[in-house]
This record gives structure tokens, sequence and C-alpha cells, in this order.
């Protein structure tokens, strides 16, 4: 997927190692339009200095290899080439990346818990690979939170027959700023399944994107958000179909409230040409709690072959639903437990499928926590 | 014993008036039938006192036991003994049956139901009403039939228990052996056996039961029948005006409220 290889899609311009090769942003470019450059701390444009820390700790399943990895390091980069300014930064940028593999038909026996804290004061930077070698199994949990400025790049690297399973959760402290991009690579019948919650941060900007190097890869893309007043919650999507015969499914679902809430939503899928029988869908919801609160949904399909299995996207914004919320006052419910059911209720379909209970528990909590703020 | 009040009560959608003046009494012990064509304001009285914000009202009282239910908010409604059988019962994603059911009960009786006495009257509820059991565990009513839909209407007015109760077309779409399950839910509600008499002392509580069809009214019997045209109650009688309804229809009273 360099510049040099492929033809691009205007879904996705140009990626290279290399911040000059990327101009910097002023907030006109389609990529950049939704997001305050001015709470970035910098970080699209140099100023941002380094000295800040984001600690990184592993507690891995018995199974798991955990290295502690220079820049030279030749797993680092492979996968997944920076596409925009503020990711080549990182890339450019990091010391030290912690890179994960999960050795040929090994099966984790329990979930892998990166956690990532940041200390303050300071801009600070990472890079992760995690290989999940041929028919291995995985389950990833990456848990952000603390206070910093910090842009990475993550690297999924998952083998043939491999499966892995990675809950991110992004619960900031309020005035911390991520921007991240998180690149998921399948193999042949590949399985993959990435579940994204955005609780906490002043500003979180995270972009998952997904390519095929052959056919049968199978990706589910999961994201729970919950914007509160003044917070800016930024998903960006890409899934790449360039192989034939694979499947992605992109279900993003987000609930706003207060003054200057923000959240972006950004799906976008191609399927090349090569890529006969693919089979897609998108879907975004925003259920809008308060006046103020502000939700930009953009899904874009570009279809370069007529002869796929599925393709289709779906978006919208709206308010709590007043019949439903008469029903359940119908029956004695008073308002703001119906608010409180008819919202869990929206998030719940999503909650089902996080398949570590703990972490289940733990993000509904966020939400009960969030749904009584 | 308990009273539902009606007094000439004026109900309007934006500035068009739909109700002109209704005046009814529901006493527990009692069945009343509200039967007219549509259009007619029917579904307006039900949930103009049921308290749903489409509707406004412009003049008139409806007191349950002398308190003035327009003054309360819909849930405070339901808690003071009002329950709506609706007749398109609204679909709410994420919500299971069992955790609906089990909040509305808390509400209405002000402290959360015992585990195992819940899930015991809830799998009562459902066997009577020959409810599917695996209907706990799926949405409140997203993707049931319009019979299934009634019967949970149904197994909601079992479980809250309510002083007087709003059946608003509850009988509509329903097949035959539908209609006598649904019917034979609201007699036990009236505490009446399968033969239709009382068991005991019968039921404290009263019904209005609001249809287009006489059908259902083979099945419940009504103490009561009003003709319902033109936003007002045009004709009472007794269950015998329901067999002339049946008989000539309501040409005779669309034309002269027309």
């Amino acid at each position: 997927m360099g510049l040099e290889t492929k033809p691009l899609s205007t879904l996705h311009e140009r990626s290279s190692y290399n911040v000059a090769d990327f101009a910097v942003p002023t907030g006109r470019e389609e990529e950049w339009r939704f997001t305050p450059l001015s709470r970035l701390k910098g970080l699209h444009n140099g100023t941002a200095g380094g000295a800040g820390a984001v600690d990184v700790t592993v507690d891995a399943a018995p199974e798991v290899t955990v290295e502690t990895v220079g820049r030279d390091d030749p797993r680092v980069g492979k996968a997944y080439v920076p596409a925009d300014r503020v990711s080549a930064q990182a890339y450019a940028s990091f010391e030290k990346a912690t890179v994960l593999t999960v050795p040929r038909e090994a099966v984790a026996s329990r979930p892998t818990v990166v956690t990532l804290r940041g200390s303050g004061d300071g801009t600070a930077y990472g890079h992760l690979v995690v290989k999940v070698e041929a028919m291995a199994e995985a389950v990833l949990v990456l848990d952000h939170g603390g206070s910093a400025v910090y842009a990475d790049n993550v690297e999924f690297v998952i083998g043939d027959g491999a499966t892995l399973k990675v809950v991110s959760l992004q619960d900031w402290d309020d005035d911390a700023v991520h921007v991240s991009h998180h690149h998921a690579q399948l193999g042949k019948d590949a399985t993959f399944r990435s579940f994204v919650v955005t609780l906490g941060g002043d500003l979180v900007r995270l972009s998952p994107s997904v390519s095929y190097t052959a056919p049968g890869g199978d990706a589910d893309l999961t994201g729970l958000y919950f914007v509160d007043a003044g917070q800016h919650l930024e998903h960006r999507l890409l899934v790449e179909h360039t192989v034939p015969n694979c499947r992605s499914n992109v279900t993003y679902k987000g609930a706003l409230q207060g003054d200057d809430a923000h959240a972006v939503w950004i799906g976008d899928v191609i399927i090349r040409a090569e890529a006969e029988g693919t089979d897609t869908y998108e879907l975004n919801r925003n259920l809008i709690l308060t006046d103020g609160a502000r939700a930009d949904s953009v899904p874009n399909l570009e279809i370069l072959t007529g002869e796929v299995a599925g393709a289709g996207h779906a978006s919208a914004s709206g308010r709590l639903d007043d019949e439903h919320i008469f029903y359940l006052q119908a029956r004695g419910i008073p308002f703001d437990e119906a608010r409180r059911l008819v919202i869990h209720g929206f998030f719940a379909q999503l909650l089902e499928k996080i398949e570590v209970e703990e972490i289940r528990e733990r993000v509904l909590s966020a939400v009960e926590a969030e749904l009584t703020r | 014993m308990s009273t539902l009040e009606i007094r000439d009560l004026h109900v309007a959608v934006g500035d068009k008036e739909i109700l002109r003046g209704v005046d009814l009494t529901v006493r527990s012990g009692e069945t009343h039938a509200i039967m007219g064509p549509n259009g007619s304001g029917k579904s307006t009285l039900a949930y103009a006192i049921a308290g749903h914000p489409k509707y406004t009202i412009t003049s008139g009282s409806v007191l349950l036991d002398g308190e003035d239910l327009l003054d309360m908010k819909v849930d405070e409604r339901a808690r003071a003994g009002l329950f709506l059988a609706m007749q398109y019962p609204v679909e709410v994603p994420g919500v299971t049956v069992s955790n609906f059911l089990r909040s509305a009960i808390t509400a209405v009786r002000g402290e959360a139901p015992k585990l195992r006495e819940f899930a015991k009257d809830l799998k009562n509820g459902m066997d009577a009403l020959s409810i599917d059991p695996a209907f706990a565990q799926r949405n409140t009513n997203e993707g049931f039939s319009g019979g299934e839909k009634k019967r949970h209407e149904i197994l909601q007015l079992e479980l809250l228990k309510p002083k007087i109760a709003i059946l608003d077309e509850t009988d509509s779409g329903l097949d035959v052996d539908a209609l006598r399950v649904v019917s034979e839910g609201i007699n036990r509600f009236r505490g009446l056996d399968g033969s239709g008499e009382k068991i005991g002392s019968g039921a404290d509580t009263g019904v209005l039961l609001i249809t287009h069809y006489t059908r259902i009214l083979r099945y419940v019997k009504p103490d009561f029948v009003h003709v319902f045209a033109g936003g007002r109650i045009v004709e009472e009688g007794g269950p015998e005006l329901a067999e002339k309804l049946e008989d000539e229809g309501y040409e005779a009273y669309t034309k002269a409220t027309a």
C-alpha cells in the first residue's frame, strides 16, 4: 500500500513513514476538517515537545511473548505505513516499541492486558506490534488512562487462520489528547474482532484500519463512545478490500450530552476491482441527549467492482424517541429511569459482543456512570 | 373501590379539536365498552387520559379516586393505578421483556419484587397467555407479531394490577385463538372465571374497553356500551346496544355528526 504500488483511492490518498511527506494540516483538508487542531497540542505541526511519558505495562497470557525493542527491529512498520501527519510524527518519534507475539497454533489461555498510563506533562509517542502467527488465537485488551498528550501507531498482524480479538478502552483524564492509528492486516482466513470504547479525554482521534493480504479474512469492528460537554471524540475507520472474498462489518454507536460535546465518525470502505465477492456493511448511530451536542457522521463506500456479495452503509443521528419514553412511563417507570433503560438498550447489543466478562462489566459500569452524570 | 371520572373532556391535536366534551364514569367492578367508527376519537380518549405528549387537554377533568390525573406526569398516572393497553405497543430496542417488566413492577409497587417471586409470576403469567417463555429474554415488542404484542400488553395488565385499565383496540389484528386467550386474560383481571362468573366477590378493578367490533364483547361481556362519534359519546346503553351496532353498523351515528 505504499505510494508507488497501487492506484490511490480518494479515500486513502497517501501513506509514508516520512513526516515531511505530509503538509502541516490547516483544518481545511478533508481528513482534518472535523478535528479542532488548536487542541492537538502541536502534534500536527511539529511544535509538540517530547519528555512526556506514557507507561506501558503488559500482563500477558503465558503463551504470549512480550518484547521491548528499538526502532530498528524488523517487525516494526511492516504491516502499516503512516497515513497522516500525526501518525508519521508518532512513527518518527517513538523510542521503544512493544512487540507481542502469539506463536503459531498457540491459543492464549487468558486475555493479555496492555495498560497505558499517562503521567502528566509533555508529549509521548508509542508503537505497538501484535503478531498473531498462523492458526493462533488471542484476546488483547489495551487500557488507556491517565493524563497525556499521546500519539501512537498499533499494528495487528494476524496470520493465516489466526484469530485476534481486541478491546481498546480510551478512558483518559479530562485534559488528555490521544491520536492513534490501529491497523489490522489479515492473512488468509484470518479473523479480527475489534471493540473500541472511548469515554474520557479532551480530544481522542482514533483511526482503525483494516487490510487483507489473502482471501477469507473476516473483520468485525465495533465501537462505543459517550461524549460529554467539551469533549471531541473522533473515530475514522478505513477498510480496504483488495483481495477477493473477504468480509468486513463496522458498527459504531455513540451517545452525546452537554455543550460542545462533539462526536465524529468517518467510515470509509474501498472495494477494489480485484476484491470480488466482498461482503461489507458499516453502520453508525448517534444518540443526541441534549442541546449543544453535535455529531458528524460520514460513511463513504467506494466500489470498483460489480461483483460484490454485499455492500451497504447506514448512518443516523437522532434524539431519544419520545414513544419509547412514553411507553415505559405509561408503565409507571419514572422519566430518568426510562431514559436510562433506553440508552442502555441502545448500547446493549454492542456490549454483548464483548466476550471478556470482566471488560464487559467494566464498560457497562462506565456507561452507567456516564448516565448518572 | 375505585372510580375514574371523566368530566367534559376536550382534547386537541395541534389546533384541531378531537374530543368535544366527554363525560364518563368507570367504577371498579364495571366494564364499559366504547364503540365507534374509525376517526371518532376513541383512541384520542385513551392516549389523552394516559398523558401522551401529542394530545393537549383544552378543558375538562379526569379524576381517579378524586385525584386529578391531568396534573400528573405519565408515570405518576400509572403509579396512581391507571393502565393503558396500547393498540400499537412500542418496540423498545435493547430492553428485554424481563428487564422492562421488573422495572415496571418495581416502579408501580414502590419496591423491587423478590427475584424468585418475580420469576414465578412471570412464568405463570406467560403460561396463562400462551407466551413462549423465551420471550422474556427478547427485546420489548421487537419483532413480535401483532398478536404477540397484544398478549404482552395483557401480561403487563395482569402483573401490574392497576385499578382502572383502558384497553385500546386490544382485539384488533387477533385471530380467534388469540382473541380467546387475550379475553381470558382480561376476564382474570376482572376477577371472573372461565364462564364469566365472579371469582369470590370479583376484582376491585374497572375496565374501559375501546373497540371497533363487537367480536370481543362475546368474550368480555360489558356492563355498559357507549357509542362514540364526532369526539363525544352520542348514545349509551347496556349490552343490547352492542347487538344493535352489530346489526346496523355506525352509519346512523356518522351521518348525525357529519
